[in-house]
């Protein structure tokens, strides 16, 4: 059963990160949020597991409070 | 309406008002699709049925047009399936537009040897027209239109109703008591219960028009086309050149502003072309609710359809549950008024098919959520998916514009007896499962529904049947034999599965037995011939265990 890498798992975090903001170069805010949707959607989908999409779920809100139970 | 005019029922004086009331085993409170539906399948069982309804017509209106693959095997059952089919619209292929383009198509059943189609589109006026004259076949049967229920008394081996005609009031009492009064349903109003969940906060426009037109018989559903922007349009195909287009308003919409012609012709042009010619039928703005009751058995009350469970229209699971739950209660109150099941065997109604109903309610909340986000992330994920679903398979499993309707499998009914330790068998015909229908050839109707007679049936394959199977048709619960392919000497019913399809379809060997409920689910199945356990299955199946 796989579980959620959260140790470093990109050989170029750097480039990773410049690449990601380059991604909204130019759009409205509904535009980037329009975009980042289809790369969760992607992503998720080639990850599968719905174990690791829950747990990364999980950890994406961790500090916000589970919904439903805002701290 | 310019393709239909309403039959007036006649209403007759109560006999009761002149004489004794006799109790009569069971009645039927509303004759819609569900009531007429159960009030057939009890008829055919030779129970004598009384169905009060306070109108003395059909659905005014088209209302529920989609039935599905199950619906009309269960209509094929109560002897309408073939009119049905006839009358209404065939249709297997749907297309999904956003904005100005087709993202995706499927088609729902692919591959042929099923006797039904995915779904028929039929007015609901039209279906119940074929129900009523069904029932009035029967002599069992007695509809009695502008009888309304105004009092309902529960005691304790019988329900008391008070029924108010156009020439007063009666008293009339029953056995068991069958609520299918729609979603509103007076029967629980006065007995005090309630159907809780979830209103959604949207309307739409639903509008019947008449046209000639070249449109494919299709369901075609746009998320936001050009002709209505920001919101969602559907158009489905009925009998008599009769379409059904339905477009999403948003809450804020005025319901009586958006019933005008002057409101829905504009609409439609935008939709169909300036010149198109067509006239409307029939037009209404609703909304919608999830919602269902806690029980659906009150002692001897029983609530089916709307009744006990209200849906989104998104997936055609209205109508399509509610004749799952007539066709699951017939048999079982059968049983119960013959002597041969105890009454526990009614809980066992609640226990199939309020799973059935949450499973219906999940589903069409879910493509609620999808058609009417309820938020503006909800609604960017919503795009994003239809966005990618042109180019990216995997995005169009996500698009929902309804999760069309299915049978629900009762994988944890209390009826079903688990299977053999050691035997496994492929495909889907799992305890629960409603029987999938093949071609056979034999005597009698070529298809395998068709030799499945309203009471149990051990389905056996192989060559020969053991001569101790014959005896459980004798037995005080018995069980007609039907065999696939083998001895044409055997006196049991004889099919031949020719194109292999029965065989593939319940993985069936030599020896495999399947034994089939009076509503054709499943509800045990074996490896090997053993008599004593197929009466145990049918023990536990009847709750006489």
């Amino acid at each position: 059963m796989a579980t959620l890498n959260t140790e470093s798992n990109m050989t170029a975090p750097d480039d990773f990160y410049e690449g990601l903001i380059a991604l909204h170069r130019d759009l409205t805010e509904s535009e980037s949020a329009l975009v980042n949707a289809k790369l969760i959607l992607l992503l998720a989908n080639h990850i599968g597991d719905p174990e690791v999409i829950a747990a990364a779920m999980d950890a994406a809100r961790e500090d916000l409070g589970a919904p439903g139970v805002r701290p | 309406m310019k393709t239909y005019a309403n039959p007036v029922y006649a209403w007759k004086r109560a006999p009761e008002r002149d004489g004794p009331a006799h109790r009569r085993p069971v009645i039927v409170v509303g004759a819609g699709p569900v009531g007429l539906a159960a009030a057939i399948d009890l008829a055919q069982r030779g129970i004598p049925v009384v169905v009060l309804d306070e109108d003395d017509t059909v659905s005014v209106g088209s209302r529920a047009i989609c039935y599905a693959k199950r619906a009309l095997e269960i209509l094929d059952r109560l002897g309408c399936g073939e009119r049905v089919v006839q009358k209404g619209v065939e249709w297997k292929v749907g297309r999904v537009f956003f904005g100005h383009e087709q993202v995706y198509a499927f088609d729902l059943l692919p591959g042929s040897g099923h006797r039904r189609p995915a779904f028929v589109n039929l007015q609901q006026y039209h279906l119940e027209e074929c129900l009523v004259d069904r029932l009035a076949e029967l002599p069992a049967a007695e509809v009695r239109w502008r009888h309304k229920v105004v009092g309902v008394m529960p005691r304790d081996n019988h329900v008391l109703l008070r029924v108010a005609t156009p020439d007063g009031d009666y008293e009339l009492s029953c056995e068991w008591l069958i609520a299918c009064d729609g979603a509103r349903s007076p029967v629980r109003r006065m007995l005090g219960l309630e159907a809780e969940g979830q209103m959604f906060h949207d309307r739409f426009l639903i509008a019947d028009i008449h046209m000639k037109s070249d449109f494919p018989a299709e369901r075609w559903f746009w998320f936001d086309p050009p002709f209505h922007p920001g919101q969602s349009a559907l158009l489905h195909r009925q009998a008599d050149d009769v379409w059904r287009i339905d477009f999403q308003l948003g809450w804020d919409a005025d319901p009586d502003l958006e019933r005008t012609p002057e409101r829905i012709l504009p609409r439609l042009h935008a939709m169909l072309g300036a010149d198109a010619e067509f006239d409307i039928e029939w037009a209404s703005v609703y909304t919608f609710q999830c919602r269902r009751m806690q029980r659906f058995r009150h002692g001897r009350v029983l609530f089916a359809g709307d009744a006990a469970h209200v849906v989104s229209p998104f997936g055609a699971r209205g109508a399509n549950s509610g004749f799952q739950d007539a066709d699951n209660l017939a048999w079982k109150l059968e049983l119960v008024l013959a002597g041969r099941a105890p009454e526990r065997l009614l809980d066992t109604y609640d226990a199939e098919r309020i799973p059935a109903a949450d499973e219906n309610i999940l589903h069409s909340t879910r493509a609620t959520d999808f058609i009417t986000p309820k938020s503006a992330v909800s609604r960017t994920f919503r795009d994003a998916v239809l966005s990618l679903a042109k180019d990216h398979t995997f995005a169009r499993r996500l698009v929902n514009s309804g999760r069309l309707s299915l049978p629900h499998v009762y994988r944890l009914s209390p009826l079903n007896t688990p299977d053999r330790e050691g035997e496994t068998f492929a495909g889907t015909m799992v305890p629960g499962a409603p029987a999938v229908d093949a071609p056979v050839e034999g005597t009698g109707a070529p298809w395998l529904l068709d030799h499945l007679h309203g009471g149990f049936t051990l389905l056996v394959f192989g060559d020969t049947v053991p001569p101790a199977a014959a005896a459980l048709a004798e037995d005080p619960s018995p069980c007609r034999v039907v065999q696939v392919d083998g001895n044409p000497a055997n006196p049991n019913s004889l099919l031949r599965d020719r194109q292999g399809l029965l065989h593939e379809r319940y993985d069936g060997r030599p020896g495999t037995c399947y034994l089939l409920r009076p509503d054709q689910h499943v509800c045990a199945r074996w490896r090997s011939f053993d008599a004593g356990q197929v009466r145990a299955a049918i023990r536990r199946a009847t709750c006489n265990d």
